[in-house]
């Protein structure tokens, strides 16, 4: 519980089907950094997400990742999730006939092991606490899961589980898309709270807007499937300011995504 | 009757039967008009299901037990769907035997009959005959005339009018033991704005080469609202065949929760006919096919009032080799104007071997109406899989969550909270 988080992503390739969209990405993620990867449509953002989570229609061709020195790669999703990590979805599911509440609990109970299930009382002391840092409505805990939430209330949903599960390693996929303004800085409020030093962060954005409220202690910016460039919060500001094309001037990019030969 | 097949039963043995229980005459005068009739009719035409080879007429039907004077002696199979030490209102038929009752002092002060069909034909023969047979007809097929030739017991609802009963009845039916029948007849009678809920739960004990033959009937008067919750666990040592219908006067209310939970080939057809004005009718039917058995479920409703109403939900879960036809059909009759119909079946696939048909059936006479179908058969999604995986839970468990999950939102309908528990182990037990 003690260890400061570590994931290591080194020279990671993934595809899918036959076609290639990671092409050799290194990153380092610690407890208490919050990383944020930045980058137009189709550079291969949520893939990256998606194959560190392991969803199986990705396929890992080359490189490693590491989680405080497991081969994170090796693991079935699940495992993984046991292990630290956490994937706040940019399209989660919708589970009919589960409720929210009961889905947490399995899924607490899951990370704590048989003969060490959480108690009722203190689950539900946590989850409304954590609804209510969130701003959701008691009636959320009884509705199945995800089925008929507007596209924010999914969002909230997906912090709610993270804050409830209380991850190593969390990813955060374009939690921004969707949200207003309002909604956002409640999602961002969830996150911060979250922030510690056993605790690491990889957020990803279309927008700089969402690091106003999360405030990253490293900026990436991907490009053709790759990291192509890292720097602290002002690179963000800049990419408010001026848009990623003096990126691929400085670079020689002429098309940005994943489907240019590299 | 294949002429080159022995029964095991004659004329002789049902007269026996029906003097040892001092039934009156004119029942047993059905009884032989059901097994002449039984010995012309052909089986029933079923949708995609043939039935030829399945046991229909060999069994022993007359197979007695001893009663029981306290619920905590009953089978264990039985007790298992009690609160042995809380009974009220509780009527178990083992084969051919009543082997328990129970009924509530309410009961009695309110002019309720809640018995054994053996007891009621004795003590209320004229009102039995008045009702018994009328909504469903002995001579339909073989089935129907084979019921009314063997028929080994049963209950007698009868819910005088005005009277409400918010505690629910219960009865159980047990078959157990080599080549034994259960053939209960279940009549039901609920006078004007009259409310009353019935639950049963049929379970099967050792033995093979078993056979159940119900039939369900149900008068629901004018005003009146009929429950009946019904979750069936038979053992793939036995066939079922079942046939439950009700008909419904004017504002009446009708409403089913079918549990279909055996493991072995069952024929089930749940119609209700909408009668009277603005009469109305839910059924809920949830399945799980596992094995190598072979089932043919049907949930029917007529509009014949004006102003009816239907909901129909069917939901199946298919697993191993097992084979569910659901067939939903909504038929609405010339005059039947502002009638609403509506029926979705949807079947959740757990394996390549299985097969699930949804057959939705709309029959339409009469123009002024709205009537609606739904129907799906798919599998889980890897998605939802990955979803649940993705926050810690095996794939197993996600599986597991996401298939109750699809028969939930059925199951949690139920209002009776024994019976929802109950459905709720029969499912698991049968997911495995």
């Amino acid at each position: 519980m003690t260890a400061v988080p570590h994931l290591q992503i080194k020279n990671l390739r993934a595809k899918i089907e036959d076609k290639e969209i990671l092409k050799g990405l290194t990153l380092e993620i610690k407890g208490g950094e919050v990383h944020a990867i930045m980058g137009p449509n189709g550079t291969g953002k949520s893939t990256l997400a998606s194959t560190l989570m392991g969803h199986p229609k990705y396929e890992v061709t080359e490189g490693e990742v590491i989680l405080n020195g497991e081969n994170l790669l090796e693991m079935e999703v699940d495992e993984r999730a046991r292990a630290g990590l956490f994937l706040a979805m940019q399209y989660p599911s919708e589970i009919s006939g589960v409720t929210n509440s009961d889905f947490l609990r399995s899924a607490i109970n899951a990370r704590r092991g048989e003969g060490n299930e959480i108690s009722l009382m203190k689950f539900i002391r946590e989850l409304d606490k954590k609804m209510k840092t969130l701003e959701m409505d008691e009636s959320f805990a009884h509705r199945y899961l995800n089925e008929g939430f507007s596209g924010g209330e999914k969002k909230r949903n997906e912090i709610l589980q993270m804050m409830m599960l209380e991850p190593k390693i969390c990813i955060l996929d374009e939690i921004d898309s969707g949200l207003d303004i309002d909604a956002l800085k409640v999602v961002a409020n969830g996150v911060n709270e979250m922030r510690s030093p056993e605790r690491g962060f990889l957020i990803i954005t279309h927008y700089q807007r969402l690091l106003n409220y999360i405030k990253p202690d490293f900026v990436h910016v991907m490009m053709q499937g790759r990291i192509v460039k890292s720097g602290g919060p002002e690179l963000a500001e800049r990419l408010e300011a001026e848009g990623y094309d003096w990126i691929k001037e400085e670079l020689g990019i002429v098309d940005e995504t994943v489907n240019a030969n590299v | 009757m294949s002429v080159d097949v022995q029964l095991r039963f004659d004329r002789e043995a049902i007269t026996e039967f029906s003097k040892a229980n001092r039934e009156p005459a004119w029942f047993l005068e059905k009884r032989l008009a059901g097994l002449k009739a039984a010995g012309e009719l052909p089986l029933p035409a079923l949708e995609k299901t043939k039935i030829d080879k399945w046991n229909i007429d060999q069994f022993e039907p007359f197979q007695t037990s001893a009663s029981v004077s306290a619920a905590t002696e009953l089978d264990d199979v039985v007790k298992a769907q009690i609160d042995a030490n809380a009974v009220k209102s509780l009527i178990v038929q083992k084969n051919a035997s009543a082997v328990f009752h129970a009924a509530a002092d309410e009961l009695k002060s309110k002019g309720v009959i809640f018995t054994d069909l053996a007891t009621a034909l004795r003590e209320h023969g004229d009102l039995v005959q008045k009702y018994l047979l009328n909504v469903v007809a002995y001579d339909e097929h073989k089935l129907t005339a084979l019921h009314t030739a063997v028929v080994n017991g049963g209950v007698f609802l009868y819910v005088p009018k005005n009277v409400e009963l918010d505690v629910p009845l219960q009865a159980v039916f047990e078959v157990a033991g080599d080549n034994a029948l259960l053939c209960p007849h279940v009549l039901i009678v609920a006078e004007a704005n009259s409310k009353v809920t019935y639950v049963d739960t049929y379970v099967s004990g050792e033995g093979r080469n078993m056979v159940a033959n119900s039939i369900v009937e149900v008068y629901v008067g004018p005003g009146a609202s009929v429950q009946v919750a019904s979750v069936r666990s038979l053992s793939k040592d036995v066939h079922d065949y079942t046939f439950r219908r009700a008909t419904v006067d004017r504002d009446g209310k009708m409403e089913w929760i079918l549990g279909e939970m055996n493991d072995g080939n069952t024929v089930a057809n749940n119609t209700t006919i909408l009668k009277g004005t603005a009469s109305s009718a839910e059924t809920k039917t949830v399945s799980v096919g596992t094995g190598d058995q072979r089932q043919n479920l049907t949930s029917q409703v007529q509009h014949i009032g004006t102003h009816s109403e239907s909901d129909m939900v069917s939901k199946a879960v298919m697993t191993g080799e097992a084979t569910t036809i659901l067939n939903g059909i909504t038929k609405i009759e010339k005059g039947a104007e502002k009638a609403n119909g509506e029926q979705a079946e949807n079947i959740l696939m757990l394996s390549e071997k299985a097969r699930g048909d949804a057959n939705p059936i709309l029959l339409i006479d009469e123009d002024d109406v709205k009537a609606g179908h739904a129907a799906s058969v798919g599998r889980v999604s890897e998605e939802s899989i990955y979803y649940l995986m993705s926050r810690g839970i095996d794939r197993q468990e996600a599986e597991r969550l996401i298939i109750l999950g699809f028969l939930e939102p059925v199951v949690a309908e139920i209002p009776i909270d024994e019976v929802k528990n109950r459905l709720r182990q029969a499912l698991e037990r049968k997911l495995g």
